[in-house]
């Protein structure tokens, strides 16, 4: 019997390898520009198009004229959410098409560890690109995201954590049923778009489509955004009910991809990955 | 007498109404080189993905360090570890960057003394900072059997190690198991359908046939059972079921 290997570095050893799946990412995004440019590229877009979009609302929309920095605000949260998705997705499906799962489900990464590397890894990529973006917007349109102050933090750790708990979900769906199903990662948080209120109050929304609306973090959030920057309120009771909706969320998200996983193990998709 | 490392009892696996692994049975001993064998379709990636926990089986029980692999496999997949032609390394990460993501996973305790022992075992030097996507299939074997060896394992599963290498490069492999295995007294399986490597490095051979264990045994001692002066020409007996033809039962082996 050959001798046991020493015992492994000090540091606590499930934080020590959801920061070597950090690594792994961040080595990537280094040694790839297109990627890093990629991150800033869609929410600086979007957020030229909506300052553009405000400056001739300026003079054409009493409500927007009351608030001026609503729609930019508006969609750089929105990105927050899609962002957060979309890392989530997008760097679970980096393991897919490298085919590198196998290795890492046959080393010591527990599942949870990898949902907590990826969740770590759509925080980085989500702050840099949205970040980014609302650097920018402060030369270009005057105006500061980060003037909302604290209320900003609450926004973007619950549009975050819905964000992340639909991407665990279109992760698993990929691992289930292949990469086929990638198309997934750019769509589907495209369909809470619309009753999320982003850009219009939820009263907007027939009365049955608002109930529909309520279930979901992000209209709590965007009514949220909106008492702040027309009413200067900040309405805890949004607050709570995205929180309390979000753990119900991100509990459900985490369920399911481990149940996908749990699947792909019965199945044999974790050493054959593919289409 | 030692526990064996790998002990599978009455393991099956089923896909829908395929049976890819009928109730196999077989201990591997600590310290040995075990072969499994079989023609494409046999089961043998399906046994190493369910000794590994990338797959569960039907049903059965898989126990390696005597520990259960279906409950508890965290417990020992620190001790082992695999190379397989399925699986594959991020290609746009150098060799270092790679190797240095997973001895962190594996929580080694230096590692960059390990990265310098690895890179000079196994010749890795030269393209230590080139992105792993960019190797030759041989580099890309050494880099992998050097992600392997990592965590120095006492248990190696390796999945057709030399598949798709020529033969100099299929030479060194085999001899940087050999040197391993002498070094450490690891236990190896390996699932492989080169003939010559299994009668070089293994000392214990599994023949499998549409999920069935038909035969076991030293290569030396198949050989003589099927009166063939080489593995290959055993291979082709079982294959094509000469057993009975030779005079052999055809009843399953199951240990």
């Amino acid at each position: 019997m050959n001798k046991r290997n020493p015992p492994p570095s000090g540091l606590f050893p499930p934080l020590r390898r959801i920061m070597a799946l950090v690594l792994r990412h961040l080595y990537l995004m280094r040694g790839s520009w297109p990627r890093l440019l990629e991150l800033l590229y869609w929410p600086t877009v979007q957020m030229v198009l909506w300052g553009f979009i405000t400056l001739f609302f300026l003079g054409h929309s009493s409500w927007v004229a009351q608030a001026a920095g609503v729609l930019i605000s508006a969609v750089l949260l929105w990105d927050v959410l899609f962002r957060g998705q979309l890392g989530v997705s997008l760097i679970f499906m980096e393991e897919m098409w490298s085919r590198n799962l196998g290795h890492l489900f046959v080393s010591p990464l527990r599942p949870v560890e990898l949902v907590c590397g990826l969740l770590a890894m759509s925080l980085i990529r989500t702050t840099i690109g949205v970040g980014g973006a609302a650097l920018i917007a402060i030369p270009l349109f005057s105006y500061s995201i980060f003037d909302l102050g604290l209320p900003l933090l609450a926004f973007f750790a619950n549009l975050i954590i819905m964000g992340w708990s639909i991407g665990l979900v279109v992760s698993g769906i990929v691992l289930r049923y292949g990469l086929g199903a990638e198309s997934l990662a750019w769509i589907s948080i495209f369909a809470v778009q619309p009753i999320s209120g982003v850009y219009y109050p939820i009263d907007v929304l027939p009365g049955w489509l608002q109930v529909v609306a309520f279930a979901l973090p992000s209209s709590h959030v965007f009514e949220g955004m909106r008492a702040v920057l027309f009413e200067n309120v900040f309405r805890m009771d949004l607050l709570i009910n995205a929180l309390a909706l979000n753990v119900v969320y991100l509990g459900g998200g985490v369920i399911a991809f481990l149940a996908f996983f749990n699947n792909a193990r019965h199945r044999g998709q974790l050493l054959n990955v593919g289409e | 007498m030692t526990d064996p490392v790998i002990r599978v009892v009455n393991v099956r696996k089923q896909f829908g109404d395929i049976v890819a692994v009928d109730n196999i049975r077989f201990d591997v001993p600590l310290g040995s080189t075990t072969a499994l064998l079989g023609g494409n379709g046999a089961g043998k990636t399906t046994t190493l993905s369910m000794l590994l926990g990338l797959l569960l089986p039907t049903s059965g029980e898989i126990t390696i360090f005597g520990v259960n692999m279906l409950r508890d496999r965290y417990r020992v997949l620190s001790r082992m570890n695999f190379s397989s032609p399925y699986v594959d390394l991020p290609r746009r990460l150098t060799v270092y960057e790679n190797l240095n993501v997973y001895a962190r996973i594996y929580g080694l305790p230096d590692v960059k003394v390990r990265l310098r022992e690895l890179s000079e075992e196994l010749n890795l030097d030269e393209f230590m900072n080139r992105p792993y996507g960019h190797l030759s299939a041989g580099q890309k074997t050494r880099v992998a059997l050097a992600k392997a060896l990592l965590n120095k394992p006492e248990l190696l599963l390796l999945d057709e190690p030399t598949a798709s290498l020529d033969p100099d490069t299929a030479d060194y492999v085999r001899g940087m198991l050999e040197r391993y295995k002498a070094r450490t007294g690891a236990t190896i399986l390996l699932a492989s359908h080169n003939m010559s490597e299994v009668e070089r490095l293994c000392d214990d051979v599994i023949m499998l046939r549409a999920g069935n264990i038909v035969d076991r045994g030293m290569p030396s001692a198949l050989l003589k059972r099927y009166g063939r002066q080489n593995m290959e020409e055993v291979f082709i007996d079982i294959a094509r079921e000469r057993r009975i033809e030779l005079g052999l039962d055809s009843r399953k082996v199951t240990k």
